[in-house]
């Protein structure tokens, strides 16, 4: 099978499927159950460490 | 050590720039060939000059590396003001054609110079917006560092002699003629340089965090950072007649050369003026507001659809080509579908704001940010319809595409920049607030009713200009010449050079008002304990 016949087939199943369920996955990933409380917490990143970076101890937390 | 290889390295590269410039074919190959000998020297003589200086001691990793972060504001507002200039010039170019005076014929005529002005808005004031503002973002996000040491300066520098390259070679007449990506050769092979020193700074920063998670807004600014990466290189790809000269051909011709081309222009719009942008949105607008996103869930979403869709858009471009047409249908599909990431994305930065639509009467800087959400809502939803092959037909070629990339890079770029420049000034100089809140109002309006006529002049003549290349008499002929359209199109013409004009003096307040800040609005208290003076 030349090169691009092969990759227009692919493109057209086997990737479409796989990128396809990868974003499906994604979605699922996103509200699985406890991610409303972990991402509340990620959600107020910016609001801590505005004028100097974690120092190790804290990271350790 | 590293100093002796820093010598070397300038060295050799002075020694080349200098045979470039004996050996230079074309004037702007030995423009640059001069700039490149006189920075590589003037580099030498400064690293030379310091070799014996000794490495201050003690650690800088708990402060932010936020000096470049300050040159990358100063950077923003000066190329920022530049390209907006030089938009107004052409806009009037346009409306008046003596404008293109005939002793600038080949340096400052309308086709020299809209490169100039697209590169400098787009790569000039817009990327030193986001390179300065990932540079902050992901160390406030990450609480720590850059990575990198000195190689964020060495990102800052070389994207300033980047734009000066990419900039002095369109007036000079050096350019592969594809849309926002017009520098040859040479000029490519410095940006691929600089944006992968870009890439380990960021990617440094990232790998060594503080916080357990990766922010959303870099996640957006990574894959801008990734994408272009890879769009820069691909689209670029061509081999130099002579190392001595700036001319080089494409690896790719003809359609497929065509494809690539729009598939980088469209992912140009799509990684670097929205991804990258609604990193922004994501830091500054919860910052601005002191309220955390709306909906960190959505975010994630937002992402992944944005840019899995994004991708697949540029074809769109190309109707009514030699491109299959199944290749086209498949750009407008994506680009229909990509409605619905866009607007949840917009939907997800205004409702930030809920519980707090209050500060849209006191903060202007608020009303900039919520304004160019506004804008991005907007333009996303036209492009999307101008993309549909039935719509293109008419909208193709005309004046209509112009609105819509200005609604979209005034409306939603410049806005989203100029809140972020309001919100960085007095937090990097250390600053209690802006010099003066009404000169932000001022700008607020003046730069909205500019855009609001810009783009409307746009979509009338753009409108206009598709109905009359399509009119046919009963005969089957067309009715109207080329020209008639052109003499139609003046007096919308007109009204989008005041519009560029007013959006001109907007940031021109901006920059009076945001060095005003630096000089005279009150210091924070904090850097007051240091040395009070004893009055």
């Amino acid at each position: 099978m030349e090169e691009y016949t092969f990759l227009r087939q692919l493109a057209d199943s086997w990737m479409l499927v796989a990128l396809f369920a990868f974003f499906v996955g994604i979605i699922f990933w996103v509200f699985r159950p406890g991610s409303t409380k972990q991402y509340l917490d990620t959600a107020n990143i910016p609001f801590r460490h505005d004028d100097k970076p974690a120092t190790s101890k804290e990271a350790g937390q | 050590m590293s100093n002796y290889i820093k010598l070397i390295v300038l060295g050799l590269v002075a020694l080349f720039a200098m045979m470039a410039i004996n050996f230079a074919r074309d004037t702007a190959y030995l423009v640059h060939a001069i700039i490149v000998t006189g920075v590589s020297m003037g580099l030498f003589i400064r690293t030379l000059r310091r070799m014996d200086t000794p490495i201050a001691a003690g650690s800088v990793e708990n402060e932010y590396f936020d000096s470049v972060v300050r040159a990358g504001v100063i950077a923003t507002s000066f190329w920022g003001v530049i390209g907006f200039l030089v938009g107004v010039v052409i806009a009037f170019q346009l409306a008046f054609p003596y404008l293109n005076f005939e002793f600038l014929q080949g340096y400052g005529n309308f086709g020299r110079l809209r490169p100039l002005h697209t590169s400098a808005v787009i790569f000039a004031f817009g990327g030193n917006a986001l390179i300065a503002t990932s540079f902050y973002v992901v160390q406030r996000t990450c609480a720590a560092r850059l990575w990198g040491g000195n190689l964020a300066w060495f990102v800052f520098w070389g994207y300033q002699l980047f734009i000066v390259l990419a900039a002095t070679g369109y007036v000079l007449g050096a350019t592969q003629s594809k849309e926002y990506a017009e520098p040859e050769w040479h000029v490519d092979l410095w940006l691929t340089i600089v944006w992968l020193a870009y890439l380990a700074v960021f990617l440094g920063t990232l790998i060594k965090r503080k916080e357990p998670h990766i922010y959303v807004a870099n996640w957006f600014y990574l894959s801008f950072i990734v994408t272009v990466a890879m769009l820069h290189v691909f689209n670029n790809l061509s081999i130099p007649v002579s190392i001595w000269g700036s001319k080089s051909v494409q690896v790719f011709s003809g359609v497929q050369d065509a494809m690539v081309q729009w598939w980088y222009g469209h992912n140009a719009v799509g990684f670097f003026l929205t991804a990258g942008f609604l990193g922004m949105m994501y830091y500054f607008i919860p910052k601005q507001a002191e309220r955390p996103v709306f909906s960190y869930k959505l975010s994630i979403i937002h992402f992944w659809a944005l840019i899995f869709l994004y991708i697949w858009a540029g074809p769109h471009h190309l109707h009514y080509t030699a491109l299959p047409d199944w290749a086209t249908t498949l750009g407008m599909v994506f680009s229909i579908v990509l409605w619905m990431p866009s607007w949840g994305g917009m939907i997800n930065g205004l409702m930030t704001l809920s519980g707090a639509w209050d500060k849209l009467r006191t903060d202007p800087v608020i009303r900039m940010m919520v304004i160019s959400v506004g804008f991005y809502g907007m333009s996303t939803f036209e492009g999307p319809m101008m993309s549909i092959r039935a719509v293109n037909s008419l909208s193709h070629y005309t004046d209509w595409t112009i609105g819509h990339v200005h609604s979209g890079a005034l409306g939603w770029n410049g806005m989203i920049t100029f809140g972020a420049l309001y919100y960085l000034v007095p937090v990097l100089w250390k600053r209690e607030r802006l010099y003066s809140l009404s000169l932000v109002s001022w700008h607020f309006w003046l730069a909205t009713i500019g855009i609001v006529l810009y783009a409307s002049s746009m979509w009338v003549t753009g409108i206009m200009e598709g109905l009359m290349w399509r009119e046919v008499d009963a005969n089957g002929f067309l009715v109207n010449s080329f020209a008639d359209t052109v003499a139609a199109k003046y007096p919308m013409y007109v009204v989008r050079g005041l519009g560029g004009l007013m959006f001109l003096s907007g940031g021109i307040i901006m920059c009076y008002n945001l060095w005003m800040t630096v000089r005279r609005a009150p210091a924070k208290e904090a850097s007051l304990t240091v040395a009070v003076p004893a009055e």
